[in-house]
């Protein structure tokens, strides 16, 4: 067997995750997730918050959140089955910023809990903001 | 409370997930990739007005997902860029999104202080 | 080219292991020496934790040879640190002379290599040889934050937080150590990290063939032959790999990782890998029946898989290797 037959051979019969169990419990999860978002902003909006705001206090409750269960140690433990569900969500993003930052905190809070916050956040945050840039330009000629 | 937002949270937000989690299965793509992927995304579709009437008829399912927070850049710089011009292009996203970034350093921060790591 | 180095007159006196929760629930748990419930150890990070653990395993071993530290030639060995630095400082105290080794996973058979020769060539009289590794340091190192969420592919294998520590010596014992190949590097083209069976079956394949067609041995000769952290998913690769070469090996050839943890119960996916995998089986568990007389005549193949992160985020394949040695039982 050359190199292309091997990784053929060893690709077709490694096990694969099951992908309908894992979208299933991805789809209840991550909806899940959605909905306790729909209702802390419906609880904001209760308390006579602006909807506009509202919305932003969903989204930093629920990366409290998730951070929270980050360092208590849940997050991954639910993470495990879940897949996407707890990743797709803003809570995948919160993950991202404090699992690394718990992890570091062995090198310092500077060069480690404050330098490895970025390690997936940075990436999210730099084509982000640099997508949205293109669109605002593109956005400025057109209007 | 109308239980309609929900039912519809429910459907967008896990449908989102399903998508990705087809592409994790099928192409090793990493979750990084799946992360930065999602945002980008999200800018794109908001940008063809795609994205706003997801959000309309999804609520929380589709400002939840990491495509909403490309909607949120997006907007943001829609926004800008019709008070201060081409300027807002560059204020006009991070503006918008700066209490969900802003919150995820500094919580992380704080639970850095108060959590140790543990194994699995 | 000859493959085999014939030593003569170098025993292995005495094995001392050490491992962590996991392991010491897994079916194994009987045979180790000590292990420790708390994944730091008594310290305050996982990297001084692996130190721990290897000092602790040092001192189990010269405690068990009743060998004073000025007794010990020499100390060769490592873990899957950067720069080894986990063995480094454990040894650091003990004021032995000292070789890093690294051979990833195959770092316990190595050392046993070089050690023997040294032996074996009247430089030294004796030598303690350990390998290491720690769930918690694997994982950051090679793969993403332990807090962080993530699902494991049914392929992956989960890295052996424990230590194993032998000492060879030119003095007679019942078990010696007589034969070793060194292993050539070889790259199969697999790039997936998660699948390390896959990318060092080859490597196993390469060494036992070369092994058993200068020998003349038959697979029957062995009571064990054991590789270092195939897996199941490696390990079915090899074993089919061998039957097409002419080679059938049976019920008496097996893997490391696939013993140390109860697979299903404890959710390991394709099993076990890392330095303590092969250090800890073979010191706990396959020693201590050598003892008993159960096992006779041991073939060991260490298995390591030469990535690092950067080579993975280049897209690199995988260089594997697998070192043998030949341990039998004599009556003296």
């Amino acid at each position: 067997m050359n190199k292309k037959e091997y990784i053929k051979y060893a690709e077709s019969r490694a096990k694969k995750s099951n992908c309908i169990v894992n979208c299933v419990k991805a789809f209840l999860v991550g909806g899940l997730i959605c909905c306790i978002g729909q209702a802390f902003k419906d609880l904001y909006i209760y308390l006579e918050v602006e909807e506009e705001t509202a919305v932003i206090l969903e989204a930093v409750t629920l990366i409290f959140l998730a951070g929270l269960f980050t360092g208590i140690g849940w997050f991954d433990k639910i993470a495990k089955q879940a897949g996407a569900g707890t990743l797709v969500p803003i809570t995948g993003f919160s993950n991202a910023v404090t699992s690394p930052a718990i992890e570091a905190k062995t090198e310092g809070f500077i060069t480690g809990v404050a330098s490895q916050m970025f390690i997936i956040a940075g990436p999210v945050i730099v084509y982000g903001t640099v997508a949205s840039i293109i669109y605002g330009v593109i956005y400025f000629f057109i209007t | 409370m109308d239980l309609n937002d929900y039912l519809y949270s429910f459907l967008i937000g896990g449908a989102f997930c399903v998508v990705a989690q087809i592409f994790i299965d099928k192409s090793k793509v990493t979750a990084a990739r799946i992360l930065v992927s999602y945002v980008v995304i999200g800018v794109l579709l908001t940008a063809i007005g795609v994205y706003e009437p997801i959000v309309e008829f999804g609520r929380s399912g589709a400002t939840v997902p990491l495509t909403g927070f490309g909607y949120a850049l997006a907007k943001g710089v829609e926004k800008a860029v019709g008070e201060n011009g081409l300027l807002g292009a560059l204020t006009g996203g991070l503006k918008a999104t700066s209490a969900g970034v802003t919150a995820s350093f500094a919580f992380a921060l704080l639970w850095a202080l108060m959590f140790k790591s543990k194994e699995k | 080219m000859k493959s085999i180095l014939r030593f003569s007159g170098v025993y292995l006196a005495e094995t001392a292991t050490t491992v962590g929760k996991k392991e010491s629930e897994g079916p194994l748990s009987d045979f180790f020496d000590s292990h420790e419930e708390d994944v730091y150890f008594g310290t305050d990070s996982f990297e001084k934790a692996e130190s721990e653990m290897v000092r602790r395993t040092l001192n189990i071993l010269l405690g068990k040879a009743n060998k004073k530290p000025e007794d010990i030639s020499l100390i060769l060995g490592g873990d899957l640190l950067n720069q080894c630095v986990a063995t480094s400082f454990a040894v650091s105290k003990s004021q032995i002379p000292f070789l890093g080794l690294y051979g990833a996973c195959s770092t316990i058979i190595e050392s046993a290599i070089v050690a023997s020769s040294f032996i074996n060539g009247g430089l030294v009289d004796n030598a303690a040889i350990l390998a290491s590794s720690h769930f918690c340091t694997a994982e950051r190192q090679y793969r993403f934050p332990l807090e962080y969420g993530s699902q494991k592919t049914p392929t992956s294998q989960n890295t052996v937080t424990g230590c194993g520590s032998y000492l060879l010596q030119n003095e007679q014992t019942s078990f010696r150590v007589r034969e070793a190949v060194v292993g050539k590097i070889v790259d199969n083209g697999i790039k997936d990290a998660n699948n390390m069976g896959a990318a060092m079956a080859t490597a196993a394949v390469d060494t036992i063939l070369r092994y058993f067609n200068e020998s003349g041995a038959k697979p029957d000769d062995f009571d064990m032959i054991a590789t270092g952290d195939l897996g199941i998913e490696g390990h079915e690769i090899s074993l089919e790999l061998l039957k097409r070469c002419g080679l059938n090996l049976g019920q008496n050839y097996t893997d490391c990782g696939m013993l140390i943890y109860d697979i299903q119960k404890q959710d390991m996916q394709a099993g076990a890998s890392g330095c303590a995998c092969m250090a800890t089986v073979f010191g706990g568990y396959l020693f201590k029946r050598m003892k008993r007389n159960e096992l006779r005549n041991v073939l060991l193949i260490g298995t390591g898989a030469l990535l690092n992160r950067n080579s993975t985020l280049q897209n690199e394949s995988i260089p594997s290797i697998a070192h043998l040695i030949h341990i039998v039982r004599e009556e003296i």
